[in-house]
């Protein structure tokens, strides 16, 4: 029997908002995406210049992923292969390609074209943290719980990952909402999670929807 | 060349986006790479761009890079032997 799958950790940031495990850590009102991510970074208080250098895309799903981490992860648990991550979104890099476009009118800055691929957020992640494990950055046209979960179930129940940050990281012009989840295996021969009274922390598709629009009210 | 090199700097925080760094924090012959600012491949090509857009002035050989790109007081010899008259 495979070991159980939690939800150890999720962090939620969307409407100038942002929400670790249920509890708001942090709201500003009255900024434009820019502005709130800058804010948000120096509410994180980590000096970290390649930051600024980011996209709003990465820097949104870095920041997410700072705050997951936060007193969540415990490194010395798993070698850098172990970890993977598994993010989704609607537009892909979009707000990226049309920012490289207009530049590319007069100089094409080279800062802006290396951004202009998704997964580039995962790869700011992974040199964040020296994370090596497998990642991907799938399309969708809205989040898709059930995919996340059959897909990163597959990949901790064949051992190919131990943890792993998965969610929806979307950045267009001045619509943004990251939800990151952070999974983790529990110890084999566990009892069940309903007997054992953690059911809501159960990586199921109806765990990560409850906590996907969780924050719509 | 003072004044040249106090441009540059300002340039090349803009242009970088250096938002942690001051003009003053940047010595006239600190190392822009590695040890020094710890600029990347990418900030190299950045400050391709700014070459271009500012002084009109292409790097024809890619291989003077690392010795152009040195430091501030480096690139500021180059854009002096290289910049065209009245510009």
């Amino acid at each position: 029997m495979p070991a159980p799958i939690y939800i150890t950790a999720s962090t939620i940031i969307s409407s100038n908002r942002l929400v670790k495990n249920g509890q708001t850590l942090y709201e500003y009102t009255e900024l434009d995406t820019a502005g709130f991510l800058m804010t948000a970074y120096q509410h994180l208080g980590v000096k970290y210049p390649k930051f600024y250098k980011m996209d709003h895309l990465s820097k949104l799903g870095w920041l997410a992923a700072e705050f997951l981490l936060k007193a969540s992860f415990e490194s010395a648990r798993y070698a850098p292969e172990q970890v993977g991550i598994i993010l989704t979104n609607a537009n892909s890099s979009l707000d990226a390609d049309l920012k490289y476009f207009e530049s590319a009118r007069e100089f094409a800055s080279p800062a802006l074209f290396v951004y202009t691929l998704p997964n580039i957020v995962i790869g700011e992640i992974c040199i964040k943290h020296n994370f090596k494990g497998e990642n991907a950055f799938f399309i969708f046209e809205e989040f898709d719980a059930g995919f996340i979960q059959k897909y990163v179930s597959g990949l901790m129940n064949s051992n190919i990952l131990q943890a792993c940050i998965c969610g929806w990281v979307e950045c267009i012009g001045e619509e943004y909402k990251a939800v990151l989840f952070f999974i983790e295996k529990g110890a084999e021969n566990e009892p069940s999670a309903a007997v054992n009274d953690v059911a809501d922390d159960l990586f199921t598709t109806d765990n990560l929807n409850k906590i996907y629009h969780s924050d719509n009210g | 060349m003072d004044k040249l090199i106090q441009d540059l700097k300002v340039q090349i925080i803009a242009q970088l986006n250096l938002q942690d760094v001051k003009p003053e924090d940047i010595g006239d012959d600190q190392p822009l790479f590695v040890e020094g600012l710890g600029l990347d491949s990418i900030d190299a090509l950045e400050l391709i761009v700014l070459l271009q857009q500012q002084y009109k002035i292409k790097l024809s050989n890619a291989e003077d890079g690392p010795k152009v790109f040195r430091s501030v007081r480096t690139i500021a010899e180059y854009i002096r032997e290289h910049q065209p008259q009245n510009t």
